[in-house]
């Protein structure tokens, strides 16, 4: 096998056809079973849930979870929106024209092999590709990151997100003002939550975009839903707000299902870009407790390992 | 006040079990708001897209609704060879979406009970008090469990819809759900967006 360090290039067809297996490995496994965080966060919810009815409902979704393992099936049936987030190792020699392609093709593979829920239509005709890819789909975000302990320089970390229509559909932006101050996204935030109600099958995540263009701010909040529960952004001040945020999100009493109790949100996670002097953008994009993500890391010589 | 009906849990406590069709078109009006229930018999697979061709484009099914319950959904399956579909995932979407059909369904097609998630909206509620309907809350999400509660799928219409078909499923079981709005003028959901925007006042006061 081609080494990946020095020497002479690698066997690049290896390679891709390892990210073409990712991509419909990470979304079939991300469908199936949930990270160890958000099933934590759930039961840790039942357990300080006071509401007959949320925990009722809490009590179903556990089971839930249980059931899509023991009978490996999908936990939910809303195979969604897929969406990558692509952490390339800053001396990562894959070309990315490749790895796009063989990332699509991973998604059809999945949805036709397994078989999964076709959900993407054309906008105006409503024509289903039946495939779950189509054009700008799956949609794939682009990073590029220093090598790690979880990742070599030279490899490539793929994010899947199947993103379900119930949350996506409360997705919110709001261009402020800078006098509009901090308080106007504080409150944003809780009044979406409150807007959203029992839409997106709360307890959600409220992933949190701030700064940045109307974009990239909204970018941002996707990328904010894929962080595990119980982390924080590594900004103290931000850090500080999704505190506040979660705590009043949960006074709301919204509760499972949107039908009473104290779980409306299982975590508020801010992602935030600089702005400009004039303007302060805030997105919200909501996830459903059914949380699905899950990730691979592909080396050069096309091992691949599996996380969340 | 909505939340005095409410059972002890969706999971303990007593549960009715109702089997559909019905046949006396004004059975349901006895059911109240926080009512348990659990279902036997049909319930039919309904969408977006089975709706605008029914009631937009004028399209009729050949499935006789009367008396049906109607689950919101467009699942995940398996072809097995011409209008024949194998289960392999079926949840429930979001109702909100789908508001507006719900008189239609109703007064030109006899269906009585609407299985969904995260309600249907404020104006639905006299229309479920003129023909004695329910909507029914199940826990959204929780798909894999209920693929385990249908038994087989019958009937497939609207095929070209593919996923958002008319389905026949065949149930056993089928729940837990709760009677989240009435045909007494009561929605669970109101009572708790109700409260949620007097609290929402009060946060931002402090925030
Ligand atoms: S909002 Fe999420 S959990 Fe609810 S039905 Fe959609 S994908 Fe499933």
């Amino acid at each position: 096998m081609p080494s990946s360090s020095g020497g002479p290039p690698v066997s690049s067809d290896v390679a891709y056809a390892s990210v073409e297996e990712a991509a419909k490995q990470t979304y079939i496994r991300a469908l199936k079973v949930l990270p160890p965080d958000l099933k934590e966060a759930l039961a840790r919810a039942r357990a300080a849930e006071t509401d007959p009815s949320g925990r009722g409902f809490l009590d179903i979704m556990l089971e839930n979870v249980a059931v899509a393992e023991r009978d490996e099936n999908l936990v939910c049936q809303d195979t969604g929106t897929v969406v990558f987030w692509l952490e390339v190792g800053d001396e990562c020699a894959l070309n990315l024209a490749r790895v796009s392609a063989a990332v699509k093709k991973g998604v059809e593979r999945a949805t036709l092999e397994h078989p999964l829920r076709p959900n993407a239509v054309h906008p105006v005709t409503r024509k289903n590709t039946m495939t779950n890819t189509g054009r700008h789909l799956p949609a794939m975000h682009y990073e590029f990151v220093p090598g790690s302990a979880g990742l070599p320089a030279d490899a490539l970390k793929l994010h899947c997100l199947p993103k379900g229509s119930g949350s996506e559909n409360m997705s919110f932006l709001k261009m402020f003002v800078p006098a509009d101050g901090v308080k106007a996204v504080k409150r944003f935030v809780l009044e979406c939550i409150v807007e959203a109600g029992p839409k997106p099958c709360p307890p959600t995540i409220v992933g949190v975009g701030l700064g940045g263009t109307a974009d990239l701010c909204a970018a941002l909040a996707k990328k904010a839903v894929l962080r595990p529960l119980g982390t924080h952004n590594d900004d103290p001040v931000v850090a500080a707000l999704e505190d506040e945020l979660l705590g009043a999100a949960n006074e709301l009493g919204i509760g499972p299902m949107g039908l009473g109790g104290r779980t409306t949100a299982l975590g508020v996670n801010i992602e935030w870009a600089h702005t400009h002097i004039t303007q302060n953008p805030v997105t919200v994009n909501l996830q459903c407790w059914a949380a699905r993500r899950a990730s691979a890391v592909v080396t050069p010589d096309g091992e691949v390992t599996y996380g969340f | 006040m909505a939340s005095e009906h409410k059972g002890e849990t969706l999971t303990g406590g007593t549960e009715r079990h109702l089997s559909f069709p019905i046949a006396d078109l004004d059975a349901l009006r006895e059911l109240r708001a926080g009512d348990r229930l659990r279902i036997d018999g049909h319930v039919i697979g309904i969408r977006d897209a089975t709706q605008i061709a029914m009631f937009d484009r004028g399209e009729k099914p050949r499935m006789d609704l009367s008396g049906a319950v109607l689950i919101h959904t467009a699942p995940n399956v398996r072809k097995l060879g011409p209008g024949r579909y194998e289960k392999v995932c079926i949840g429930t979407t979001t109702s909100a979406r789908m508001n507006r059909f719900t008189r239609g369904l109703m007064e030109r097609y006899g269906v009585r009970a609407i299985i969904g998630k995260g309600g249907l909206l404020a104006d639905s509620l006299p229309v479920l008090e003129e023909f004695g309907g329910v909507y029914l809350a199940i826990t959204g999400g929780a798909a894999a469990l209920e693929t385990t509660q249908i038994e087989e799928i019958e009937e497939v219409e609207f095929e070209e819809l593919l996923p958002e078909c008319l389905w026949k499923f065949r149930v056993r079981d089928f729940g837990p759900l709760v009677v989240a709005m009435d045909s007494h003028g009561t929605s669970l959901y109101e009572g708790v967006t109700a409260k949620a925007r007097d609290k929402l006042a009060e946060l931002v006061a402090r925030l």
